[in-house]
């Protein structure tokens, strides 16, 4: 058993990737790229628009076909019918029904996860909907409609979260807590995945995982970035790390 | 399967035509409506709508639940809401099932308000069970919506799937015997109604109309419920997991 197996089977790492290689409408969108994500803890994924994050991130939950390469969530094939009650993912675009109420929504999607009622409003409360659970989803604000789509992935408590831009069009105080409450889910042991192309959510991340043009450039913590590059600012450490790569 | 997914796929997409009450007072106004003018444009040849005042009935809910499915899983794909159900512990069949328990229940109700107004009002003649006529409008219900599902996997936007149905249905309505008997048409087009679905819904239903109800009837119906589970086979391949 080599060192990496071991760590699996300690339930270290959360996401294992080997030489994962994917295309869309016939480009290369994901070159060969390795990865792993710990378990237990927030990392960003970070890098500009169209870098191939969000691909990655569909590959992890397994609804990407890929061409080639492994993808591995808690020890087993991403998108095994036992992960889709373990992994729950947030799409950029806030997938739940417009014509139904934050409400109706959530109940319909506990019912599909077996998830128990009470647990509608404690998801309600987690992104901040109160005063909001019986409106229409179409007359949501952006960020609301995105919260509410959040809310739905919450609900079965996973143990892996994916999360394409969830604090996009966020006011600051309520992206503030929601951060707070993906601290939260980490400290309850979840592990979550966090993308963003703005580089100051970097610095709230655990770790991070840092993308460019389908590759990636860096991981490892901010403190270690900003060290192994020498600047004050992430900012400046993507830069650097972007010039090197 | 679960019994739970299914039902709570039902419910939650005839919670969604509940908000929308304008589609709702069409699918229950329009049909009898039509069947309306049916009857005062054909007023000098009775005969006629004698013989397709009932099958029409059965018609209806076939194009509308057609039109509603195709239009509903659209947005289901638009949406990204089909993305996120088949990454959820949802069997693709209690999403299907769920959608047709609630077009069933949508049909039903269509069915028999039209039937109503039909029997009661129109004098609409059918010498079979006038409830016999309402359960084939709920089978054609079933079968326009799987052929609805199926074909709304070929469609990019809403243009393209309300397109459908007059590039797929309408000529199974028209060669289905509607317009005239199909054994009076070219020999070649009789040989083509005989491959398409609507054909045998239309046959079963005329049936009902005559009494008629034989082996031939009950061979009818099973051709429909084949085509029903056959369309609803294909519509749940084209529901993926992984797309690319």
């Amino acid at each position: 058993m080599n060192s990496s197996d071991a760590e699996l089977s300690a339930g270290g790492v959360a996401i294992e990737i080997r030489d994962l290689h994917v295309r869309r409408g016939g480009k290369p969108i994901l070159p060969g790229i390795s990865l792993r994500v710990p378990a237990g803890t927030v990392t960003g994924l970070l890098g500009p628009s169209g870098s191939g994050k969000t691909t990655l991130m569909r590959a992890i939950v397994g609804v990407q076909i890929i061409e080639s390469g492994q993808v591995i969530v808690f020890g087993q094939p991403a998108g095994t019918p036992a992960l889709r009650r373990r992994v729950a993912y947030v799409t950029q675009a806030p997938s739940v029904y417009t014509d139904l109420t934050v409400e109706e929504n959530l109940r319909y999607f506990a019912r599909i996860l077996d998830a128990p009622r009470q647990r509608i409003n404690e998801v309600i409360r987690l992104v901040g909907l109160t005063s909001q659970t019986r409106q229409e989803a179409r007359t949501l604000s952006g960020g609301e409609l995105s919260r509410t789509s959040l809310a739905v992935a919450l609900l079965g408590k996973p143990e892996l979260l994916v999360l394409d831009e969830p604090t996009v069009d966020v006011d600051p105080i309520l992206r503030r807590e929601l951060w707070q409450t993906f601290y939260e889910l980490a400290d309850g042991g979840a592990s979550l995945l966090v993308s963003s192309h703005v580089m100051d959510e970097a610095a709230r991340c655990q770790e991070l995982v840092l993308m460019r043009g389908g590759r990636i450039i860096a991981t490892g913590s901010p403190d270690e970035l900003l060290a192994r590059t020498h600047t004050g600012e992430l900012e400046d450490a993507f830069v650097a790390l972007a010039e090197a790569a | 399967m679960s019994i739970t997914a299914t039902l709570a796929s039902a419910a939650r997409v005839l919670g969604q035509l509940r908000r929308d009450p304008r589609t709702l007072a069409m699918v229950f106004l329009v049909p009898p409506a039509l069947l309306t003018l049916f009857k005062y444009i054909f007023n000098q040849q009775p005969l006629i709508f004698e013989r397709i005042g009932a099958p029409m009935i059965g018609l209806f809910p076939l194009i509308i639940m057609f039109l509603i499915t195709s239009i509903a899983m659209l947005r289901e794909r638009s949406s990204g809401t089909l993305e996120r159900l088949m990454s959820l512990p949802i069997a693709k069949l209690d999403l299907l099932l769920g959608y047709a328990l609630a077009f069933a229940l949508l049909a039903a109700l269509q069915g028999a308000v039209t039937g109503a107004v039909a029997f009661g009002a129109l004098d609409v003649h059918a010498a079979g069970p006038h409830w016999a006529v309402v359960l084939l409008a709920i089978g054609n219900a079933l079968l326009g919506m799987a052929l609805g599902l199926f074909l709304s996997a070929f469609a990019t936007t809403e243009f393209q799937a309300v397109q459908f149905l007059p590039a797929v249905l309408l000529p199974q309505i028209l060669l289905a015997g509607l317009l005239i008997p199909r054994t009076h048409m070219p020999h070649a087009l009789e040989i083509v109604s005989d491959a398409l679905p609507v054909s045998y819904a239309y046959d079963a239903l005329a049936k009902v109309t005559t009494n008629n109800t034989g082996t031939w009837f009950w061979l009818d119906i099973a051709i429909v419920a084949a085509s029903i589970m056959l369309a609803l086979e294909l519509g749940a391949t084209t529901l993926r997991r992984r797309t690319a």
